[in-house]
């Protein structure tokens, strides 16, 4: 027999907030887009710093995993804007000074080292850093963000944002050894650390060994790299026309850069037909919105010299065959090579994590692929007071993913140095509270709205192509912010049913606008439950509700699947057996859980 | 409160035959109290003529006045519609019907609407035999006037003010057989399964098919003691058979035991009975009549297809009126002259 569901099971009603489930830091995003809706954004602001730390800077350059979960993509629309209100928050929050912690002068005696200072690491040192700690982080370049700063162009992310949100960091009282790398974990641990924390990233650009890579060395770039030496200036030109290789979201910075350093003609050219690329949807539509082609199933044979000089590269082109178990190979079509001429390539195939500076006798395991063995919970390393994160960790993510590893980690060194076992991870707090105003009245706006996605508006092409640093993207204003955040379905308003009040009159049925809802008679398996709903519930990804027995014997079962939130369910129960609940889940930081035992 | 439905259907929802979805059968949000048994109805008026593949342009609904009398606002709001006077819906049904016999006539009533104020009215539609469908959503309670006991309220029926009715019931379905209604049935706003069949079937019959819907008051008379609460009617609701519609296009695919089970052709599909009460003969009035008052008796609520007279003539055959909308009939159909009028004379001379 099918059990009722478990919802005091944290993770059930979390699941149901697809956005905030799919978001590696867990952020309570419908909480903080109903702030931005009540121009409450210095509010939203904060819910965000304390989850993701860098709103200003996810909110210009997150993967996003959040929207393409949103439930609007499965009624046949375009996810909410999540990312890009999040910037609203950040655009338009009061400032925020006075709500951030303040450095703690009382240190609590134990040191922690932070290799790296990107994304991972700066949230270690948030988290830490006001429970006493002190923290000191080593990076080679002059200032911190990491690859936040040294890959990811100024047009897409203004210095000031970047350096607003790191400054708050630094700014707790974190002691920077900047131009510094770290070239010896070995004589990093003798400097008596407690705990050493690694977050230098994936900074191995991957090479394209082909003929005439060594003779054009001068004209062909590792993507990362160069786009760094943009970043911090030593760079300041680049040929007229450029190939770009590879198919991901760096190559979508390095064809963009290219425009603004001076060449005319970019091109990037893939290996995989165009809809395997890497990069994010939208990073290529405003690559293209730039002028730059992406030429797609060409397979890079060499680099052409004339005369001693990358005059161009040969291709091959493929077309794609798939297995029937899915595999993809490029099968050559057998034409002559293409010639794309260009004056310098950017080689943008891949990065990866790099450790000649962690000896291999002091402990820490390393896998055959030379990655350090992390457990994916604690982040701990096989050498107890090592722990990596972010990129380091498990190869290249991307930022929130790293935010994500930096807080564990964080929680994790916490427990090890108070002498407590890592492997004890605190629950994450929860709360369940009713929505209910009065008869029939939420305190959330329960209509839904109908309107498409709204367009972040962009700089014009010709102008911002002149200057580097000028952020293309110009963000919402305030009122179509509120129109975009009104699209939010607010799925963390949970609708929780009570077996004990529900009479069956069938108002919640009736009243359902995408027949979420059904009545029936026990079933043996869930597979036969997802049969005879009033729509068969074939999304397998989404959960059913079950509920226990009713007076008739029959069990409620809800499809979470296409729910709307809209709470005519509760608003058409005349026993309340139905209500709408806000559900708030919290992932527990590090010093939280103490707090709590400390109550 | 909200005021607008959604505009969102799930992303699979089915079409019918005429490329129409379950919601453009629907109406405005509903007003009644939540929980109101009427609301299951109209959804129930909703399904059936989904699956009916009826074109909501060629419905026309009818109501006089009560909470009932409302709910034509909640259901297919392509449809036409007439809000009339109290208890005189069938009126309204009447001239309408007369004047364009293409529409299909849903009327919707409550007890007070049909076995009070509007009893002589109902009679006489009834024994008229108009093709049309009238449904009763009967709560045993004046539920717009705060619950006072209503015709059809059980004799020792508590009502939420706490006192047993003192009077006998009208019972409505027994009154159709009598007034010589050609399809009769007796459902639940609780249950749709046996309900939006029932509704197909009356839809598809020709001439007046009445539904004694008992619809609870979720406000007034959904109180231990009533009668007319959901409980109560669960618990002491006997189906004389569990009815299905099958339409003419679908082969009938389900094996039923001999002799416990029956179909009914209907003139575009059939209602089939099956598991049926071996004591009801569905064409023959009386046997209905026998076993409503031996399952009264019982102390049980008799529900499910009690009677179809499937070779009825209907009002328009009775009176042999022309075989076209009036709107239909040109001038020349109208007056057709002097030669006609001479030998209409003739024929009174």
């Amino acid at each position: 027999m099918v059990k009722a569901t478990d919802t005091a099971n944290p993770e059930y009603f979390h699941r149901v907030v697809d956005c905030q489930y799919a978001c590696p830091a867990h952020t309570p995003v419908p909480e903080y887009i109903r702030l931005i809706a009540a121009g409450r954004y210095t509010d939203a602001y904060m819910i965000n710093w304390e989850s993701n730390v860098f709103p200003g800077i996810l909110g210009r350059t997150c993967d996003r995993p959040c929207e393409p979960a949103c439930r609007r993509g499965r009624l046949d629309q375009e996810p909410v804007a999540i990312c890009r209100l999040k910037r609203v928050a950040a655009d338009m929050k009061e400032s925020v000074k006075a709500r951030l912690p303040q450095p703690v002068q009382e240190k609590n005696g134990k040191r922690v080292a932070l290799v790296g200072a990107g994304p991972a690491s700066l949230t270690v040192a948030r988290d830490l850093l006001p429970l006493g700690y002190a923290i000191d982080i080593y990076d080679e370049q002059p200032a911190g963000g990491g690859f936040m700063r040294s890959q990811i162009p100024s047009f897409r992310l203004p210095e000031e944002v970047l350096d607003e949100e790191v400054g708050y960091i630094l700014d707790l009282g974190a002691v920077t050894h900047f131009n510094q790398r770290v070239n010896s974990l070995k004589g990093l641990l003798a400097e008596q650390y407690d705990a050493v924390f690694i977050g230098s990233g994936a900074p191995q650009g991957r090479d394209l060994q082909l003929p005439g890579r060594a003779e054009a060395d001068a004209n062909i770039h590792l993507g990362i790299n160069w786009l760094a030496s943009v970043a911090f200036g030593h760079t300041e030109s680049i040929g007229k026309r450029v190939i770009v290789l590879g198919g991901g979201n760096t190559a979508m910075d390095c064809c963009r850069t290219a425009l603004r350093m001076g060449a005319d003609e970019v091109k990037v050219v893939v290996r995989s037909p165009r809809p395997e690329m890497k990069a994010s949807p939208w990073e290529i539509e405003d690559a293209e919105r730039e002028g730059v082609p992406m030429l797609q199933n060409h397979v890079p044979l060499e680099f052409v010299l004339e005369e001693g000089r990358l005059v161009g590269m040969r291709f091959d082109r493929v077309r794609p065959v798939y297995a029937d178990d899915g595999r993809r190979t490029l099968v050559s079509l057998g034409e002559p090579p293409v010639l794309i001429e260009c004056d310098d390539v950017c080689v943008a195939i891949g990065q990866d994590t790099a450790f000649p500076w962690i000896e291999r006798d002091i402990g820490i395991e390393f896998d055959q692929h030379d990655r350090p063995i992390v457990d994916k919970a604690s982040f701990q390393s096989s050498l107890g007071n090592v722990f990596f994160g972010g990129d380091a960790a498990f190869g290249p993510e991307n930022i929130i993913t790293a935010v994500a590893h930096g807080h564990q980690a964080a929680v994790s060194i916490d427990l090890l140095l108070r002498g407590q076992d890592v492997n004890l991870r605190p629950p994450p707090g929860t709360n369940l509270i009713s929505q209910k105003m009065g008869l029939q009245e939420w305190t959330y706006d329960s209509a839904v709205a109908m309107d498409e996605r709204y367009r972040v508006p962009h700089r014009d092409v010709a102008e911002s192509l002149h200057n580097r640093k000028l952020e293309v993207e110009l963000g919402f204003e305030a009122a179509s912010a509120f129109r975009e955040a009104q699209r939010c379905l607010n799925c963390d308003v949970q609708t929780v049913f009570t077996e004990t009040k529900c009479i069956e009159c069938d108002a919640c049925i009736d009243i359902c606008p995408t027949d979420c809802l059904t009545f029936t008679p026990k079933a043996e398996t869930e597979k036969e439950l997802r049969q005879v709903t009033r729509v068969p519930a074939r999304n397998l990804e989404q959960p059913l509700y079950v509920s226990d027995d009713l007076p008739t014997g029959r069990l409620m079962v809800k499809d979470e699947d296409v729910c709307l939130h809209c709470g005519l369910c509760a608003e058409r129960c005349p026993t309340a057996a139905w209500d709408m609940q806000k559900f708030l889940y919290h992932v527990t930081k590090a010093g939280e859980a103490r707090a709590e035992e400390a109550v | 409160m909200s005021y607008l439905k959604p505009g969102f259907s799930h992303p699979h929802h089915q079409q019918n035959n005429l490329g129409l979805y379950r919601k453009d059968y629907e109406g405005a949000l509903s007003t009644l109290c939540a929980g109101c048994g009427h609301d299951s109805v109209s959804a129930a008026i909703v399904q059936a003529c989904f699956e009916a593949d009826v074109e909501p342009h060629r419905v026309a609904k009818l109501s006089g006045i009560g909470c009932s009398s409302k709910t034509p606002n909640y259901f297919l709001n392509h449809a036409h519609g007439f809000n009339s006077v109290h208890g005189r819906m069938p009126s309204v049904a009447t001239g309408a019907c007369m004047a364009n016999r293409e529409l299909i006539y849903v009327g919707v009533s409550g007890d007070g609407d049909t076995a009070s104020i509007g009893m002589g009215q109902f009679a006489h539609v009834a024994r008229r035999n108009l093709n049309m469908v009238y449904l009763v959503e009967n709560n045993g309670c004046y539920g717009l006037t705060k619950g006072q006991d209503s015709a059809t309220t059980d004799m020792g029926s508590v009502s939420k003010a706490g006192r047993a009715s003192p009077f006998e019931s009208i019972d409505l379905v027994a009154l159709a057989l009598q007034l010589g209604a050609t399809y009769v049935a007796r459902g639940f706003s609780g249950d749709k399964e046996q309900l939006v069949p029932l509704i197909r079937g009356a839809l598809a019959h020709r001439g007046f098919a009445f539904i004694d819907i008992i619809s609870p008051c979720v406000t007034f008379n959904n109180n231990p003691g009533s009668t007319k609460g959901y409980e109560y009617v669960r618990e002491h609701m006997q189906a004389v058979g569990q009815a299905d519609f099958i339409p003419v296009r679908e082969e009938v695919t389900a094996s039923y035991e001999p002799g416990c089970s029956v179909e009914v052709a209907l003139h575009d599909g059939s209602v089939c009975l099956n598991k049926i009460d071996p004591e009801l003969d569905i064409s023959d009035r009386a046997s209905a009549l026998r076993l409503l008052d031996s399952y009264k008796e019982r102390g049980e609520i008799l529900t499910g297809l009690l009677h179809v007279d499937r070779d009825s003539e209907d009002l328009h055959d009775t009176l042999e009126t022309a075989d076209r909308p009036l709107r239909d009939l040109s001038e020349q159909d109208l007056c057709p002259g002097q030669v006609a009028l001479d030998s209409i004379n003739q024929s009174c001379r």
